[in-house]
């Protein structure tokens, strides 16, 4: 029996298992910045032998410094700072829109087992069709300004995130609302008490999965006669067969994905601290 | 204890599920029981009969399909903070405090104060044992002290009545042993009207007043014991002959349930 059976009788100081001492602190920091920073240095180095090897030819593979030196380049000379901005802000109110009109209809799919029978199929069917195949639709209802790349957005994040957060709702635990009904709960108390609590981890799942599915739309949202944007710069350069500046809009999005989903793991980590996580 | 008032009264009750194929299957065949003011009843029997079915019926979560089941004379609709259930994986709250979570059902409630609630719940922290963990969450307790916060939460409420599935079965031995001790306190200290249903025969004997043996599915009450020992219960119980004896008794009664339930399923339906 792995339990010590102690543990009642000499409880751990609550909080205790999850704080480092003090001393290790930044021996730990440390240590995670390395495991942060291997696999990166780890890419970055293999790109950069991978012209050295003949698998491909060294002309379609820029160098890292390359592409280092074009990035500087386009901040610089063409404001490739303000792609990266419009980008973040397309997805952000694609992203919120999304998720303020999916977390509502969530709750009540979860709360509503008939509701949930008869639209179950169609958010699925809604769910499957990826948007560039609508963007020609989303052109003719939406016309071809900042609305049809929102609207793509918003229809991106929308569908992804709302099965992770119904089907969340729909696991609550039933004891949890036994003990709550027995304790003299009412249903508009369960809902605000007990399942909106549960649910917070699943809303937050589903704003990581909408944020990935949002960057991973947004080439296809701004195929739309895009003036700016990280989709229109790797647009325009792959018209120009520029490989350089492909590999630096990619780059960015990548790592403004990364970035935005660090910041919803911080807020995730604060909001949700009472949960047990398997892999902390 | 005979002359306290009859609380919950069960008279004939049926209950059957619809399985999956559409047979009906009774759970319940006949369940006529009184519950008296002040009483320990622990439900004892073979696994898979209907005992978790009875509890259900008498918290509210579940309803008979024949006969009675009444509280005070009126017959029971909807679990309410009346009947306190206490379930084997204690239902607590994980994204409340141990605090929050023995406040919980105060706060549902209008005109009750905060400093009230906060009173009422250190007052249950202390019985229970749980000092110096009031601001924890449950993550970081035991399976023991999770039990304790599910029963201060219940005692907070000042629900009469106790209805307890199984809530020591999680347990390790010591623990639990620890947990039975707390509860006879606990009850020692502010007396409820207890139904606990439970699995171990020892469990029944230490903590109850009287014992129902019930059968193999469709369950039904086929022998209810007096428990002759009087409380507080001496230490050391456990150990005395005629524990011993009346153990083996009731042993073999739920032993020959179980074999009979055993026989029943061997064969082809």
């Amino acid at each position: 029996m792995n339990t010590p059976m102690t543990t009642d009788a000499l409880p751990a100081a609550p909080g205790e298992l999850e704080r480092p001492a003090p001393a290790g602190a930044a021996k730990r920091f440390a240590s995670r910045l390395g495991i942060f920073l291997l696999p990166w240095v780890a890419l970055i180095l293999l790109w950069w032998a991978l012209p050295y090897t003949g698998i491909v030819q060294p002309a379609l593979v820029p160098s890292p410094a390359a592409v280092g030196a074009k990035f500087v380049r386009l901040m610089v000379e063409n404001s490739l700072w303000l792609d990266i901005l419009t980008s973040t802000r397309r997805v952000l109110i694609g992203l919120v829109c999304g998720i303020f009109v999916a977390v509502p209809f969530a709750f009540f799919l979860g709360w509503y087992p008939p509701a949930r029978r008869v639209i179950d199929p169609l958010v699925n069917f809604f769910r499957s069709l990826p948007p560039i195949a609508l963007i020609p639709l989303i052109i003719v209802y939406f016309g071809i300004d900042e609305l049809a790349k929102v609207v793509t957005l918003f229809y991106a994040s929308f569908f992804a995130s709302v099965i992770v957060m119904y089907e969340g709702i729909v696991q609550t635990n039933p004891v949890f609302i036994r003990v709550a009904r027995s304790l003299g709960a009412t249903d508009l108390q369960l809902f605000w008490r007990v399942i909106v609590p549960v649910s917070v981890p699943h809303v937050l799942t589903a704003l990581r999965v909408a944020l990935g599915v949002s960057w991973a739309t947004l080439v296809a949202a701004e195929l739309v006669a895009a003036q700016r944007g990280l989709g229109a710069v790797i647009q325009n350069a792959s018209n120009y067969f520029q490989i350089d500046t492909i590999y630096v809009g990619i780059i960015c999005i990548g790592v403004v994905a990364v970035l935005m989903d660090a910041l919803v793991r911080v807020i995730a980590k604060r909001a949700v601290s009472w949960q047990d996580r398997m892999n902390p | 204890m005979s002359a306290a008032a009859p609380r919950i009264v069960l008279q004939n009750v049926h209950k059957s599920f619809r399985t999956g194929s559409g047979e009906t299957l009774p759970v319940l065949r006949d369940i006529s029981l009184t519950i008296r003011d002040g009483e320990f009843i622990s439900v004892i029997g073979p696994s898979g009969c209907g005992k978790t079915t009875m509890l259900n019926i008498l918290a509210g979560f579940d309803k008979q399909d024949a006969g009675t089941v009444t509280l005070d004379g009126k017959a029971i609709d909807g679990p309410d903070a009346q009947r306190g259930v206490i379930f084997q994986d204690y239902g607590v709250f994980p994204w409340l405090t141990v605090k929050q979570n023995i406040g919980f059902g105060l706060t549902l409630r209008k005109n009750v104060s905060k400093k009230e609630i906060g009173e009422t719940a250190d007052r249950y922290i202390a019985l229970m044992g749980l000092r110096g963990f009031e601001n924890a969450f449950p993550k970081t307790l035991s399976g023991g002290m999770k039990q304790r916060v599910a029963l201060a939460r219940a005692y907070a409420v000042k629900s009469q009545f106790l209805l307890m599935d199984e809530p020591f079965g999680a347990l390790d031995a010591q623990t639990r042993s620890a947990m039975h001790d707390l509860l006879l306190h606990a009850l020692e200290e502010e007396g409820k009207t207890v139904l606990l249903i439970t699995h171990s025969v020892e469990e029944a004997l230490y903590l109850s007043s009287r014992i129902v043996v019930a059968t193999a599915r469709p369950t039904r009450i086929i022998k209810v014991i007096d428990v002759p020992f009087p409380y507080p219960r001496r230490p050391g119980l456990h150990r005395e002959p005629e524990f011993a004896a009346l153990q083996h008794e009731i042993h073999e009664m739920v032993m020959q349930q179980y074999a009979q339930q055993q026989k029943l399923s061997a064969q082809p339906s």
